[in-house]
């Protein structure tokens, strides 16, 4: 463990309690105070050659702007990250920063590592709230214009960038709110809106036009945007298709994709309906079918929505857990049951086609199969049934074709998703690029940033050099 | 923004028409096409087929009848008001090919889904028969339009005071027996195109359907509006909304519309309270 008498720990950061935030949407953490920040910072080495940096998929030079908030420049600390992230209030937040920056992290070897982003979030927060509000510089205007499809991560980081390089910059977002999962997926109570929202106002401020309502695929194409002046395109649709089981009786009333369920409350407002129209389907006995960040999202979710019991049903057992270790943890304060080694085998409704429950089989691990993970295999007989009136699917989801299905000469793989070139993010289309999860399917956010960062060094290189 | 430049009461103010400035989306519509619609900023997101669009005036037509907060809402709106979003076009759309006969069914407010899809047909050379039908004469909408798109139109009325007495299914029964009808469009309530497919079954006849399950987004991006079709799950946002209606499951269709009926009840309560 920590030496403590050399090495203090991380200053912790203040958060609601367990039994309060499990029945609001306000956000779990409540952020550092100057004091604290500062406090944290000064447990930075200021490495020669900072490895968090390296850790980091858009590669913000950490402790650079750790050494700027030690002095009590906040705002120079602000401008050093936009340098490199363009999202920073929402990276801070969201990163899974234990497998990146802060998994890199020297002090980490023997003890807690640098607290990098909970210092990311101060900055960000700091700087929207009480900075001067100066934007940062700018490379003199190219002429050249880009279109970016989809107002998601890495679709805000290329806009981001080419921006500050001096090219004109129009995203195209089929929602009629920027932000992707960002404001559709990701909830309140981890992510505020009113954050991304002001978060994306930045970047209009310094000059990128977004146009929501635009389904690129329908309502205009990938050759009708060249058409009309358009010198490169990027494409950051996500991975927007939901995936269900096919079991059984899918269709029966309280059976909802996780992207339904969190699109109603997160984009819709469906928490403060009736204030808000869109109505999200109140489940006593709530149960969550998978156990990534998007099936704790729902769960926490749910709870928050009144439920009176939630259980997140997975196959495997806790180690395999897709989901961050603090998002487990997080649910479990909340009162949400993990019931493991559980497989769905049907759905279960009644005379109106509303469900009433489901029937599972239990599951030990056998061998492991090829991703590593051991494999879960059924035992025979072991049926068991859970009561519940709302079923959220969350077990991944993959391609949406509406884009790429009306652009048959960009290359896809098996799977739907886009080929595009490893480093550049290139498509098999002239003056096209991608990146994002409709390239790598379904993953993070700061891995989608961080294509968007590649796609964008090699857009500027096509823009100023040529293809 | 898109400014509402014109509109209409129709069946007795039931029913509202209104024409909706939405170049981009009318330069590229085809009938059979959606939109989704959202009024204001605490709205929810509504799906409507077009009924109609204006390419020199760059505006799209679309006739709803009040049925809850949000039909309500937007027919508060008026001349010059606008609503806040408007998402399109979406869906596929209505495959049209020459056939011979055809007749096209419609009830309700499906009479104004069905008029783009009934003169299109037309205009690619099909002898088309269409059939609409209402509860009485003064719910009887776009008579004008439907007879300027087909070559023949029959209006029925359950109780009688206007046209035929009776269903639209007795017409298309009749037409079945004596014609050789090629193909059949049906749209409006569950139970009227139901009605049309199992007339249709035994002899074969291709009939489509346009579906209406609830909707979020449209983009094929949340499955709400699943429907199973020949045994296998389709969204109709993207797969259709149209579909063969002899392999559609509706009486799936009819149970998960009325998912949300008692939070549609308290929503609208909520603004009948407020007006």
């Amino acid at each position: 463990m920590a030496d403590t008498k050399n090495k203090p720990g991380r200053v912790s950061m203040p958060e609601q309690e367990a039994k309060v935030r499990a029945h609001n949407f306000l956000e779990v953490p409540e952020g550092y105070t100057l004091q604290m920040a500062q406090e944290e910072a000064a447990r930075c080495l200021h490495c020669k050659t900072p490895l968090c940096t390296q850790g980091c998929p858009v590669g913000v030079l950490i402790p650079d702007f750790i050494a700027l908030l030690v002095k009590g420049d906040i705002t120079g600390a602000a401008r050093k990250i936009w340098e490199r992230n363009a999202l920073p209030a929402v990276c801070g937040r969201v990163c899974p920063q234990e497998n990146q920056c802060e998994g890199n992290c020297i002090v980490g070897k023997r003890g807690e590592p640098v607290a990098i982003g909970n210092l990311e979030r101060f900055v960000a927060d700091w700087e929207r709230e009480n900075g001067s509000g100066q934007l940062p510089p700018h490379e003199p205007k190219t002429g050249k214009k880009v279109a970016v499809v989809g107002a998601g991560p890495s679709g805000l980081t290329v806009a981001g960038d080419l921006i500050k390089k001096g090219h004109d910059v129009t995203i195209f977002e089929a929602f009629h709110k920027p932000g992707g999962v960002l404001v559709y997926g990701i909830p309140e109570f981890r992510l505020p809106k009113a954050i991304v929202g002001q978060e994306v106002h930045f970047l209009e401020r310094q000059g990128v036009t977004i146009n929501c309502n635009s389904v690129v695929g329908k309502c205009i194409s990938l050759d009708e945007l060249f058409e009309e002046g358009f010198d490169a395109i990027y494409v950051g649709v996500g991975a927007g298709l939901p995936r269900f089981m096919g079991l059984p009786g899918e269709n029966f009333i309280g059976i909802l994709s996780a992207n339904e369920y969190l699109t109603r409350t997160n984009l819709m407002k469906g928490y403060d309906f009736p204030n808000y129209d869109t109505p999200v389907p109140q489940g006593k006995k709530v149960v969550v079918l998978g156990a990534g960040n998007v099936a704790m999202d729902s769960a926490r979710t749910a709870m928050r929505m009144g439920a009176e019991s939630v259980k997140i049903v997975y196959r495997r057992s806790r180690e395999e857990m897709p989901a961050r270790g603090a998002e487990i943890h997080h649910a479990e304060e909340e009162g949400i049951e993990l019931c493991l080694l559980a497989n769905p085998t049907k759905y279960i409704g009644n005379d109106e086609g509303r469900l009433v429950g489901m029937e599972c089989l239990k599951m030990e691990l056998g061998e492991p199969d090829d991703s590593g993970r051991r494999r879960p295999v059924p035992i025979k007989g072991s049926e068991f049934i859970i009561e519940c009136d709302l079923c959220i699917v969350a077990v991944g989801s993959g391609a949406n074709p509406l884009l790429t299905g009306e652009t048959p000469d960009m290359e896809l793989n098996r799977r739907g998703n886009v080929v595009a070139e490893p480093g550049s993010g290139k498509t098999s289309k002239k003056g096209v690029w991608a990146g994002g999860d409709i390239v790598s399917g379904a993953a993070t956010v700061i891995l989608a940033m961080g294509a968007g960062r590649e796609a964008s060094n090699s857009i500027h290189r096509y823009l100023t050099l040529g293809w | 923004m898109f400014k509402i430049v014109h509109r209409e009461e129709l069946g007795q103010g039931t029913v509202i028409l209104n024409e909706i400035e939405a170049p981009l989306i009318a330069k590229k519509a085809k009938p059979g096409q959606f939109v989704i619609l959202k009024a204001n900023e605490t709205g929810e997101r509504i799906p409507l087929t077009m009924a109609d669009t204006n390419l020199e005036k760059g505006t799209i037509t679309i006739v709803y009848m009040i049925i809850g907060r949000s039909t309500a809402t937007f027919a508060d709106l008026k001349v010059g008001d606008s609503f806040m979003d408007v998402i399109g076009p979406l869906g596929r759309p209505t495959h049209l090919e020459k056939v011979g006969k055809v007749v096209c069914v419609g009830g309700g407010t499906g009479v104004a889904v069905l008029h783009p899809i009934t003169r299109a047909l037309k205009e690619i050379g099909n002898d088309v028969t269409a059939i609409t039908g209402a509860r009485n004469k003064d719910l009887i909408i776009l008579e004008d339009l439907m007879t300027k798109a087909s070559n023949t139109l029959h209006i029925c009325t359950d109780d009688g005071s206007y046209g035929h007495h009776g269903f639209v299914t007795d017409i298309l029964k009749e037409k079945i027996e004596n014609e050789d009808i090629k193909m059949v469009v049906a749209i409006g309530p569950v139970p009227m195109m139901r009605a049309v497919a199992e007339m249709t079954r035994p002899q074969g006849i291709h009939t489509l359907v346009s579906l209406n399950p609830i909707m979020v987004d449209g983009t094929g991006m949340c499955g709400c509006c699943r429907v199973s079709v020949g045994g296998e799950t389709k969204f109709a946002c993207v797969d259709g909304p149209e579909f063969d209606a002899h392999k559609v499951d509706f009486g799936e269709l009819m149970l998960r519309l009325h998912s949300y009926t008692e939070m549609e009840k308290q929503s609208y309560a909520k603004f009948k309270g407020e007006k």
